[in-house]
């Protein structure tokens, strides 16, 4: 029943990343982009990772997403069709891309894995004592460097985005 | 670990989406788009971290703390590389990249 | 006793010319003239005394004549024996040079500043001097080859720099270019001999190289062999084309003619009686080697260049109408006259005859050859031209001119009992004793000579008058004075016993004027003043119907036989055209081509690869994948 589930999950992600990356439409890109992350959020609940399902839901299905289709409402047309790549660019690009997946393939299947027998499921207080502890296996540093990292990117953000009332002026 | 599914299929399936999206970045011609192309590639790799973790390493937590992490700075990656995209619009009106080649010989 | 004091001969000139040097703004015109003229009164005094003192004090031991070395410090050591020195050498040779150079130099400073009145430089000219006076006297007091090489090239600039004082006339400029190239390249063959004898005698010093027996070790080592001739003759010829380049010696000849571009008591001092005659020094100096080696090879090429250059200048001369160019002439001829005198001489004793008879001619030339040039000069001073079409009659207004060109020109002749006649003389004794057509040659140059000389004198100061615009007057006293001194040497000069004095082999012996010979050349010399007499006493055309009569063989010689052109036809059509054109062209299509090609292939292959740095990160991240997955199949492929 899983192993069903998991194939229809990634037949589905595969065939709208596709979409998402050939689209002519910009809006129907991101919306193909977002099955793909909600895709994966789904992939994550299947092997019991549920916070981090939650997360990958709230974040990128729930903010980045909204982030892009403001930024195209704000820069673009909604209507107006992207601009297709040459063909021999987009024959080349795809040629590249399937050498890279074939190798990478072949080199994933010729390594044998020493798959684990026990199943653990990871709980959120697992995952927050690691943030917070900061011994051996304590990630309090990156915690709060990714923190500060956030931050800069708002306000730096801010600022790059600001109108300059100068220039305006003028 | 999904009953049924082996670490190999998982990997195809991350490796298939972490292409698509190489692809994209290269062919796409708009810059909104040639980013979401990197959405997908991050997803991948973060997918990586926790399908690792899952099969491999039971028992350890950094699969998924570095997934967060992953999430956490393409948040921030996004946030800013659309500030800059709408700036850079303001200034040249456009988002075309055939436009905006200012790095040309 | 202490020589030290001889460094003073050539330090006061250099002194001299750097002080008017640098104070070329400062000095107004006479008083740069007086400041010169009383260094090298200094330096004259100071060198007649040396000279004087050598000769009769301490100069000779136990009859002979030593080489004294009154100054000499190491410059540049090489090895024990091979070493640079910087010097003051005292022998009979550098004795005489001693008189000659600071007489003539003192009489043409005089002159100077009566002939170069009102002339704009007239500073650069007396500093000029000064420059040439010291590198003149460097050369002949030289202890060593390289030293000499130094002073020579030194008398080639100053000659260089007074030729083209004229700096705005352009064929002054391009005579001072012509002497200094021809010489220049002569000279290129004198370093190449040093460097031979540096090389195989390994030493430069005159009092090695002149020693008997080390010459005969050299004779002695049969190793030293190139092209059936010992190397060391071999640096002995080119030696020579090094002396034949100063001293205006066929084919080197070019550039003296033109030399007369420069002021004449530049041609006076530098031109007839002190640069000029370095060639003769040169080889005087090595006469021990030019004799022993081989038997003497070198020494004969020496005598039939000279016999060679002494009838050739004497025909081009009677062509000439520059009087200045008729001297120039005389001057190439008198010098082959002196080396003929050093080709036909032997060593020992009276055998060498030729030698002191050489340098008795050169000391006797300088003298009246000067005179000619000064009285040249105070002839050209009066009528503003060079050429003797618009001379004549000039006795009248001219007197001591006159008289003391009159009297130049007897000495030259070889008329007794002024100088010339007894250096002529010797000369020819010591050609009939060892070189029969040398003498030949030697004696038809005396009729010449008495010929042209006669032609020129009774051309300027008789023939007729021509309409002067303004009448001639006679030069001032600064002009005279010196004319009058050098007259008086030039009647008295022929009665010093120089073979007491110079020798070839430093031996004084004595010598004694074989009447027969005397009468011959006497003879002959009375043939050519009638034979010009009759030509150029009064107007008339004969020698005008001569001209015709001879017509090409004329025009060939008052073309200079054409030796110019031949010069010209070699470097231009030949070397220029030909050789260098074919380098040229090589330079400019394969070497500049392969340069621009390469330069040319990098600008093509840019321009068509440029596109791939399109400015787009899109086509970057392809690239940089692409070659990250070609170096993983590298790798893979390595591994497996």
């Amino acid at each position: 029943m899983e192993r069903i589930i998991f194939y229809i999950i990634s037949i589905l992600m595969i065939v709208f990343a596709v979409m998402s990356v050939s689209n002519r439409n910009i809006m129907r890109s991101i919306i193909y982009l977002l099955f793909v992350l909600i895709g994966i959020a789904g992939l994550y609940f299947m092997v019991q990772f549920y916070f981090l399902g939650a997360v990958q839901l709230t974040v990128y299905a729930g903010g980045i997403i909204v982030l892009y289709v403001n930024s195209i409402m704000l820069v673009e047309k909604i209507n107006n069709p992207l601009d297709v790549t040459k063909f021999w660019k987009r024959l080349l690009a795809g040629a590249i891309a399937t050498t890279g997946a074939g190798l990478t393939l072949v080199a994933i299947w010729s390594h044998n894995f020493k798959e684990a027998t026990v199943s653990k499921e990871i709980g959120i207080n697992e995952i927050g004592k690691a943030f917070l502890s900061y011994g051996d296996k304590g990630y309090i540093l990156p915690f709060e460097v990714i923190s500060i990292l956030l931050l800069a990117a708002m306000v730096g953000a801010i600022v790059i985005a600001k109108t300059n009332k100068v220039k305006e002026s003028n | 670990m999904i009953s049924g599914v082996s670490i190999y299929e998982i990997l195809t399936v991350s490796t298939i989406i972490f292409f698509i999206g190489i692809y994209g970045f290269v062919t796409r011609k708009n810059l909104i788009a040639m980013l979401m192309s990197v959405e997908l590639i991050l997803n991948s790799a973060a997918l990586n971290f926790v399908i690792i973790n899952k099969y491999l390493f039971p028992e350890a937590v950094e699969g998924a703390i570095f997934s967060i992490f992953i999430i956490a700075v393409a948040a921030a990656e996004t946030a800013l590389a659309l500030a800059i995209i709408i700036n850079l619009y303001r200034l040249v009106m456009s988002l075309k990249t055939d436009e905006l080649e200012t790095m040309k010989f | 006793m202490d020589l030290t004091y001889t460094v003073l001969i050539p330090l006061i000139p250099l002194f001299m010319f750097l002080f008017l040097g640098f104070n070329y703004k400062r000095l107004k015109e006479p008083i740069s003239g007086y400041i010169g003229t009383a260094g090298l009164l200094v330096t004259a005094l100071l060198s007649f005394y040396t000279s004087y003192q050598y000769f009769f004090n301490y100069g000779k031991v136990d009859g002979v004549y030593q080489k004294i070395y009154a100054y000499n410090t190491v410059w540049i050591h090489f090895t024990e024996t091979l070493h640079i020195d910087m010097g003051v050498l005292l022998d009979p040779l550098s004795a005489v040079m001693l008189i000659v150079v600071p007489l003539i130099s003192l009489m043409v400073h005089i002159y100077s500043i009566g002939y170069m009145h009102k002339e704009p430089g007239f500073t650069r000219f007396f500093a000029f001097l000064s420059l040439f006076t010291f590198s003149m006297l460097g050369l002949v007091l030289s202890t060593n080859l390289f030293q000499i090489y130094i002073f020579w090239e030194m008398v080639g600039v100053s000659s260089y720099l007074l030729i083209g004082y004229y700096f705005e006339k352009p064929s002054a400029i391009l005579a001072a270019k012509k002497a200094f190239i021809v010489t220049r390249f002569a000279d290129f063959g004198f370093l190449v001999g040093i460097l031979i004898m540096s090389y195989y005698a390994e030493t430069f010093d005159f009092k090695v190289l002149t020693n008997v027996e080390f010459i005969q070790t050299l004779i002695a080592n049969k190793e030293l062999t190139f092209v059936g001739l010992s190397v060391i003759t071999w640096g002995l010829i080119l030696i020579f084309i090094g002396g034949a380049g100063k001293s205006a010696m066929f084919p080197l000849h070019i550039w003296l003619p033109d030399a007369m571009e420069g002021p004449t008591p530049v041609s006076a001092l530098i031109h007839a009686a002190t640069m000029v005659v370095a060639g003769v020094f040169l080889v005087a100096r090595l006469f021990p080697m030019y004799y022993f080696m081989d038997d003497g090879f070198a020494l004969e090429i020496v005598a039939w260049v000279g016999a060679f250059t002494t009838i050739f200048a004497a025909i081009i001369a009677i062509t000439q109408y520059d009087i200045k160019r008729v001297l120039a002439f005389s001057t190439m001829s008198q010098i082959g006259y002196m080396m003929l005198a050093l080709g036909v001489s032997g060593y020992e004793g009276h055998e060498g005859l030729g030698f002191m008879a050489s340098f008795f001619h050169l000391f006797t030339h300088a003298m009246f050859k000067a005179l000619l040039f000064l009285g040249a000069g105070s002839i050209i001073h009066a009528v503003h031209s060079n050429y003797m079409q618009d001379m004549g009659g000039l006795r009248i207004y001219m007197p001591i001119t006159n008289i003391t060109f009159l009297l130049a020109a007897l000495a030259i002749s070889g008329i007794p009992p002024f100088a010339g006649f007894f250096s002529k003389d010797e000369i020819l004794a010591a050609a009939f004793e060892h070189n029969m057509p040398v003498f030949v040659i030697g004696y038809i140059v005396a009729g010449m000579t008495a010929f042209y000389m006669f032609r020129l004198y009774f051309r300027i100061f008789w023939w007729s008058n021509p309409e002067y615009k303004h009448a001639p007057h006679e030069a001032p006293k600064f002009m005279t004075i010196p004319l009058i001194i050098l007259a008086i040497m030039t009647v008295g000069a022929g009665f010093i016993p120089f073979s007491e004095l110079v020798s070839a082999d430093n031996t004084p012996f004595h010598s004694h004027i074989e009447w027969g010979l005397a009468g011959a050349s006497i003879a002959a010399g009375v043939i050519g003043i009638l034979l010009a007499y009759v030509f150029y006493k009064k107007e008339n055309d004969l020698s005008q119907r001569f001209t015709v009569a001879f017509g090409r063989v004329h025009k060939w010689a008052y073309n200079k036989f054409y030796i110019d052109e031949i010069y010209f036809f070699i470097t231009k059509t030949i070397i220029f055209k030909y050789i260098s054109g074919s380098f040229a062209w090589f330079d400019k299509n394969v070497v500049d081509g392969s340069m621009n090609g390469i330069g040319n292939s990098t600008v093509w292959i840019s321009t068509k690869i440029k596109g791939l740095q399109s400015g787009k990160i899109q086509d970057y991240a392809m690239f940089f994948i692409s070659g990250v997955f070609m170096l993983i199949m590298i790798v893979w492929l390595l591994l497996n």
